[in-house]
């Protein structure tokens, strides 16, 4: 029992971490169709940020608060700079994106490299984040709490935007059709940069909350950009609801696989359902309607 | 149509990634002794007429490697300057040629092969992971040329042409487990990353728990650079094992101890012993995470003997009061005094003169006295394990009462007779 619980928040808690990753990648890749290898990296960004915060803050849990906005700043900016410098010149050329992002990436990996050093730095966590609350004799970790939370913080915020607010439905109507959303004078330069900020700097938060559980390194990206795109993915192109969705199967699916088989073993089990899983529904788990004609 | 060409970046996104892992493939298998024995084999182009010899140094200066090589490079350089301050090697300056292995093995053959041939290096000093050895392992033999190995490694390996300064399983893993034993432990959880190392040493320890009536309750593998230890953490906390052996390496030792602690594990309730932790590691990982867990090497910074600490007093004053000494740095830092001392005795630079002297050549390291066993071409260590203090070094809290021979293959073992074909 104690185990099962622990086991179920365990997957609970992968999920958000793979939210909080993909939410971002949902919008540049969902509703931009830019395929951002770099993503990772501006997570990247998002830690060090969180490092250097602590370096000036020395309170941790000050920093921790004082870091997420940051992260999230540091992160837009480095996608609003990307998108200006070279995604604009290659919409509609998703196979350029690939390659050109990835390239950043690299940069962005060296840079990180040549600022910090190669070895990992330490963010602290905050006396208040550090050990855990017991559920019905199974320890809930602190950090964990904190993360789920902060994604779904994050999610609220996203959704709020695209459904509540006259920027977000600009958004979507770009999303929809780009050239009636243009005939009808929506400027689709202003959306396009708007909605790459904000999904550059959702990984920057998620950099931020990662720096909790794991090494902040300059590797620190490319252990989550595959996780990254197979939520999108199987949640379905442009489907936020449907990244939610395929975070939380994900996570749990994987820490059931894991605990009954091993982490090796389990990571193959989870491609295999995706695999499966999209030869099935190619579209993902929603899939969006668009109104263009092309 | 927006949502199929998003699909179809995806598919080459997919096949381009199942590119980048189907190349890495690729270099791993290509044959590495065609690298550097396109060369007659044999005849030696050593120069030994000048007032200077070469010696080679292979250390991954970039790549993932970068962080724990990049320090036995410094250590190496270290022992060159002191050696050419002392007078040379048989009266002749060192002139340090340094190739960049640059993490990748097919690079250090091929880079090998350039220091034999081109640069004509007497001894060739580095190499890191056990990948790297073994693809520079051919191109010594058939070019009759010498390594001297820095790290520790799983063992089953012995070449005339390799001279291994690490600890061997003999020397490492099975102390930590006498101590273990030694301290009343039941029952093991086994950590690991999923490749060669972790999985040798784990099929070891388990034919030593078979054998000594330790039960093993776990063993567990993550992906090389995994950051997810949930699942892992709570089966380890589940168990209710008497401790954890740890063969986790990089970066994922940083995730799993923040989330080992994180469930109210410590070095209190469930110690870990590491054998991939070192002095360099600690601040990474974050000292409140591991402070008291266990380490299992043959050389820490705070080693009280005259060798180490003229070795730390050098090293700082050289590379800042803020660096610190780990094993593999020392075995680096000694291999290099070593082949001296062989050198001298065999009065030759020649491979073959120097194989033939190597054994029973001495050398007051700072780990203390280790001695060339000329048999297996591996040297006499002092096991050592070690606490992580509050200052993020290592406090040794036991140590073999006297240098243990190595014995690569277990040969001196019974219960480790199965593991050896």
């Amino acid at each position: 029992m104690e185990l099962l619980i622990g086991q179920m928040f365990a997957g609970l808690s992968l999920g958000s971490v793979l939210l909080l990753a993909a939410l971002g990648l949902s919008l540049t890749f969902g509703q931009m169709g830019v395929i951002n290898m770099a993503h990772g990296e501006f997570m990247m960004a998002g830690a060090y940020t969180a490092f250097v915060v602590q370096q000036a803050i020395s309170d941790a849990g000050v920093s921790l608060l004082v870091s997420i906005p940051a992260g999230f700043l540091v992160g837009g900016v480095l996608g609003l700079v990307l998108e200006a410098v070279l995604l604009r010149r290659m919409y509609h050329r998703p196979l350029d994106t690939l390659l050109v992002t990835f390239g950043v990436a690299l940069i962005l990996q060296q840079a990180a490299r040549d600022i910090f050093g190669a070895p990992s730095v330490d963010v602290r966590a905050p006396g208040w984040l550090q050990g855990n609350i017991e559920l019905l004799g199974a320890p809930i970790p602190l950090t964990r709490l904190f993360i789920l939370g902060l994604s779904l913080l994050c999610l609220a915020g996203l959704v709020l935007l695209l459904k509540a607010t006259p920027l977000g439905r600009r958004i979507r109507a770009v999303v929809l059709n780009r050239d009636l959303a243009e005939t009808s004078g929506v400027s689709t330069r202003r959306s396009d940069q708007l909605t790459f900020f904000i999904g550059s700097g959702l990984a920057g938060i998620a950099g931020v909350a990662v720096t909790l559980i794991g090494s902040t390194s300059p590797y620190l990206g490319t252990n989550y950009i595959v996780d990254a795109f197979l939520v999108v993915v199987a949640g379905g192109i442009g489907q936020i609801k449907g990244a939610v969705i395929a975070a939380f199967a994900l996570g749990v699916l994987q820490s059931v696989f894991e605990y009954s088989t091993t982490a090796s073993i389990g990571k193959v089990l989870i491609l295999i359902v995706i695999v499966v899983f999209l030869q099935l529904r190619p579209q993902g788990i929603f899939s969006l309607k668009t109104r263009s004609l092309a | 149509m927006r949502v199929s060409v998003t699909k179809r970046a995806f598919y080459s996104l997919a096949a381009a990634a199942m590119a980048t892992v189907l190349a890495g493939c690729g270099s791993q298998i290509a044959d590495p002794a065609s690298a550097g024995s396109t060369a007659s084999s044999g005849t030696s182009c050593v120069d030994t007429s000048g007032s200077s010899i070469k010696v080679g140094f292979i250390n991954s200066l970039s790549g993932t490697m970068a962080i724990s090589e990049s320090t036995v490079f410094d250590s190496l350089s270290l022992a060159a300057e002191e050696i050419n301050a002392s007078g040379g090697v048989l009266g002749k300056q060192l002139e340090v040629i340094s190739e960049d292995g640059a993490s990748e093995p097919t690079k250090f053959a091929e880079r090998a092969g350039k220091l034999i041939q081109q640069d004509c290096a007497a001894a060739v000093f580095g190499g890191w992971t056990s990948s790297s050895r073994k693809a520079m392992l051919p191109v010594f033999e058939a070019n009759d040329a010498l390594l001297f190995y820095p790290v520790q490694y799983e063992g089953l390996e012995s070449s005339k042409n390799i001279f291994y300064t690490g600890a061997t399983t003999n020397q490492q893993i099975i102390p930590a487990l006498d101590y273990l034993a030694e301290q009343g432990t039941k029952s093991l959880f086994l950590v690991g990353s999923d490749y060669v190392f972790p999985r040798t040493a784990n099929k070891i320890i388990q034919a030593y728990a078979a054998a000594k009536g330790i039960e093993v309750l776990g063993e567990e593998y993550a992906p090389l650079g995994s950051t997810e230890f949930s699942t892992i953490v709570n089966k380890v906390r589940d168990s209710k094992a008497d401790a954890v052996f740890n063969t986790l390496n990089g970066d994922s030792n940083v995730a799993f101890f923040r989330q080992y602690r994180s469930v109210g594990l410590t070095a209190d309730t469930i110690p870990v012993v590491s054998v991939s932790i070192a002095e360099e590691e600690v601040p990474g990982i974050g000292l409140d995470n591991v402070e008291g867990q266990l380490t299992a090497w043959d050389y820490y910074q705070t080693l009280d003997t005259p060798a180490n600490k003229k070795f730390v007093a050098a090293f700082k004053s050289k590379f800042g009061t803020e660096r610190v000494t780990s094993d593999p740095m020392e075995a680096a830092y000694t291999s290099l005094y070593l082949w001296k001392a062989i050198v001298e005795k065999a009065g030759s630079f020649e491979v073959d003169k120097v194989q033939a002297a190597a054994d029973g050549v001495t050398f007051e390291a700072p780990e203390g006295l280790v001695t060339v066993n000329g048999e297996n071409n591996h040297i006499t260590k002092t096991p050592r394990i070690g606490k992580i203090n509050a200052e993020g070094l290592i406090d040794t809290v036991w140590s073999s009462p006297a240098a243990v021979e190595p014995d690569p293959f277990l040969a001196t073992y019974d219960w480790a007779k199965d593991l050896t074909k």
